[in-house]
């Protein structure tokens, strides 16, 4: 019996840096959670994990994240994921602080 | 204070060295991830959330100004200007950039610091006693002790690969300030009836998933039998411990499946066999470090200002009263500076902080500086006529803080905010659980308290054993505080338990206020405190606010 794929995106941390990222459709990594792509097919989704963690010397421990689809992109469906979108909640760090404008 | 010999030198500088030319073979591709990993691990660097996490040792809560200022040089040049203090007495960076990490490496190699074993399945970072050599309820000093395990744990060719990570905490009184039961050897000095000083040595204690308090395998150890018998305790665990399964892996899970009986009857007979290969330079070797750990040269003057000011002045009196500890010299006091200001994060300091604690501890405190289990900064020995002194430019920084063994001086572990195994954040909920009962003043009138927070079953938040212990979970995609009642960290150590289903993460700070309102209406005088109170009265008048009162419909 099929279950129905809940869709995925792929993200990581830099290798050097240790951001956060996410995979794009076009082969970058974004810091931005709306530019990741969103995989609704699971093969598909294996092929973009292995194609992330072939680039070993670009990112560390690449996995993949659920996600729903939202107005800007893709957004995440689990607290956890929601965190890595921005930083701590005790301080101004993190992406919250890096990518305002 | 022990400074390092030519041979610790030239050990930690090596591993700098080594580490290095890692981290630089990671960067050019001759490392994999899978490869670098348990090399970083060794050296104390994580990778968590947002960013990589180094983990610095700092060798039973014992630092000199020195340290200090380079802690904060640290984290003002490769770091974001703080770092955050733990309950294993480490500090950890929230922000390093892996290119760095050796730089940070050297800089800490230049004042006699590391990460070596911060991390991994090997003997890690030695407790003590904040208040060692400075208690007045004190047999003797733990430092020298804890400072002979660190060498001789460090490197250590048998025990590098243990079933799972291995804590050692040791206390030199009998009021045990270290948490030793909850560790997987505690060692609690004692008298024999001769009135020689040896220890208690506990083992199997450690929280975490399956939350166990240490059993007694010696009532009484001589002291120059210590290294023999911890090494025969690490040796039989190295034997008997569950490889087959992480979470059967802590030498908890060997003495309870093995018995405490057959354990310490297979820890007696190793002990037999290498109590011999103990040619007494183990024992050389502690005079040595004893030395090191001579008493400072304390100063005789009159106290009779701090007399006068603690009359006089209502804030520094409420100070005094929270955050000052009876010092075995009458005219000294121990001072706890709290790193608890309401509202902020609790173990964080910043580099201005750290900057001024060192300068403080050169000029008032005999340049000793300690990191307590509960995540606050130690100034062993204050002359109390510098108290008045002191408490000003502390309160001038955010550091005069007068909550230390109240409520907001709560220990709370990284969390979901920055730790990648957490299910939940801890920090926000000490946050706010500080400042509402701030808000409320309340605080004074509830009393000793202490509130653990875990985010994770990993309990690094220690709750297991909180008069109040809140532990952090994930329950179907939605935080979920589950909270425990009646734990106690000390000699008399107590696993708490558990009230029943547990609150969102909105409903945690109504629900504890539920928990202290009806402590309040129930003790039987202001002098009951709340875990004595807990004691007599158990779980159910608790049970019944929490769950039977309004707001209970939001209980999930």
């Amino acid at each position: 019996m099929s279950r129905r794929f809940t869709p995925k995106i792929v993200t990581a941390n830099l290798l050097r840096e240790g951001d956060v990222v996410y995979l794009t459709a076009d082969d970058r990594w974004s810091p931005l959670h709306h530019e990741a792509e969103l995989i609704e097919d699971e093969a598909h989704a294996q092929m973009r994990l292995l194609h992330a963690a072939a680039q070993k010397l670009l990112v560390v421990g690449a996995y993949l994240a659920d996600a729903k689809p939202g107005p800007q992109g893709p957004e995440p469906t689990h607290f956890r994921e929601e965190f890595r979108t921005r930083g701590p909640s005790n301080y101004n760090h993190g992406k919250q602080a890096d990518l305002a404008h | 204070m022990y400074s390092y010999s030519d041979f610790d030198e030239a050990f930690v500088r090596a591993r700098v060295a080594q580490f290095t030319q890692q981290v630089e073979r990671r960067l050019d591709g001759s490392l994999t991830e899978e490869e670098f990993r348990p090399l970083r691990l060794m050296n104390g660097l994580y990778l968590q959330l947002h960013a990589y996490m180094l983990r610095v040792a700092i060798p039973y809560g014992s630092l000199n100004p020195g340290q200090m200022r380079q802690l904060a040089y640290i984290a003002d040049t490769w770091d974001k200007g703080y770092g955050h203090f733990t309950t294993r007495q480490n500090i950890q960076f929230n922000w390093p950039k892996l290119p760095d990490v050796p730089a940070i490496l050297g800089a800490l190699a230049d004042v006699e610091m590391h990460a070596i074993q911060t991390s991994g399945n090997c003997v890690r970072n030695v407790t003590a006693d904040h208040f060692a050599g400075a208690a007045a309820d004190e047999i003797a000093d733990p430092r020298p002790y804890a400072e002979l395990l660190r060498q001789w744990s460090t490197d250590h060719p048998e025990f590098q690969f243990l079933p799972r990570k291995f804590k050692i905490a040791i206390t030199g009184a009998p009021n045990d300030r270290a948490v030793t039961r909850a560790h997987d050897i505690g060692l609690r000095m004692v008298r024999n009836a001769a009135g020689e000083p040896g220890f208690e040595v506990m083992v199997g204690g450690g929280l975490g998933r399956t939350p166990m308090i240490g059993v007694t395998v010696r009532e009484f150890l001589p002291e120059a039998d210590l290294l023999p018998y911890v090494e025969a305790v690490l040796s039989v665990y190295n034997t008997l411990g569950r490889r087959d399964n992480k979470y059967k892996a802590r030498i908890k899970i060997t003495v309870h499946e093995t018995g405490a009986e057959e354990i310490t009857r297979m820890i007696e007979a190793r002990f037999a066999e290498l109590r011999p290969l103990f040619g007494g330079n183990d024992q050389k070797l502690l005079a040595d470090i004893r030395e090191a750990f001579a008493p400072p040269a304390f100063r005789n003057a009159p106290v009779d200002a701090y007399d006068a000011f603690y009359a006089a002045d209502p804030v520094f009196r409420a100070w005094a009263d929270t955050n000052l500890t009876a010092h075995r010299n009458a005219q000294y006091a121990i001072v706890t500076i709290s790193l608890k200001a309401h509202g902020e994060t609790p173990g964080d300091a910043t580099s201005t902080q750290m900057r001024l604690m060192a300068d403080l501890a050169e000029k008032y405190g005999h340049s000793d500086l300690r990191i307590s289990h509960e995540q606050n900064v130690i100034l062993p020995h204050v002359h109390k006529s510098d108290l008045p002194t002191l408490h000003a430019a502390l309160t001038q920084a955010g550091l005069g803080t007068a909550n230390v063994g109240l409520l907001s001086d709560i220990i709370a572990c990284p969390g979901m905010d920055y730790c990648s195994l957490a299910t939940a954040r801890s920090i926000p909920v000490a946050q706010e659980l500080a400042t509402h009962f701030e808000a409320l003043k309340l605080e004074h009138e509830i009393g000793p308290l202490k509130i653990k927070i875990s985010g994770c079953i990993n309990a690094c938040g220690h709750h297991h054993v909180g008069h109040i212990g809140i532990l952090g979970l994930d329950r179907a995609g939605v935080e979920n505080y589950q909270i425990t009642l009646g734990g106690d960290g000390t000699e008399d150590a107590v696993i708490g338990e558990k009230t029943g289903p547990g609150f969102a993460y909105t409903e945690i700070v109504p629900a504890i206020e539920r928990i202290l309102r009806a402590y309040l209406a129930l003790r039987l005088e202001p002098s009951e405190t709340f875990l004595q109170a807990f004691k007599r009265v158990g779980m159910d008048p608790f049970k019944v606010a929490l769950y039977q009162s309004e707001g209970a419909q939001d209980a999930a």
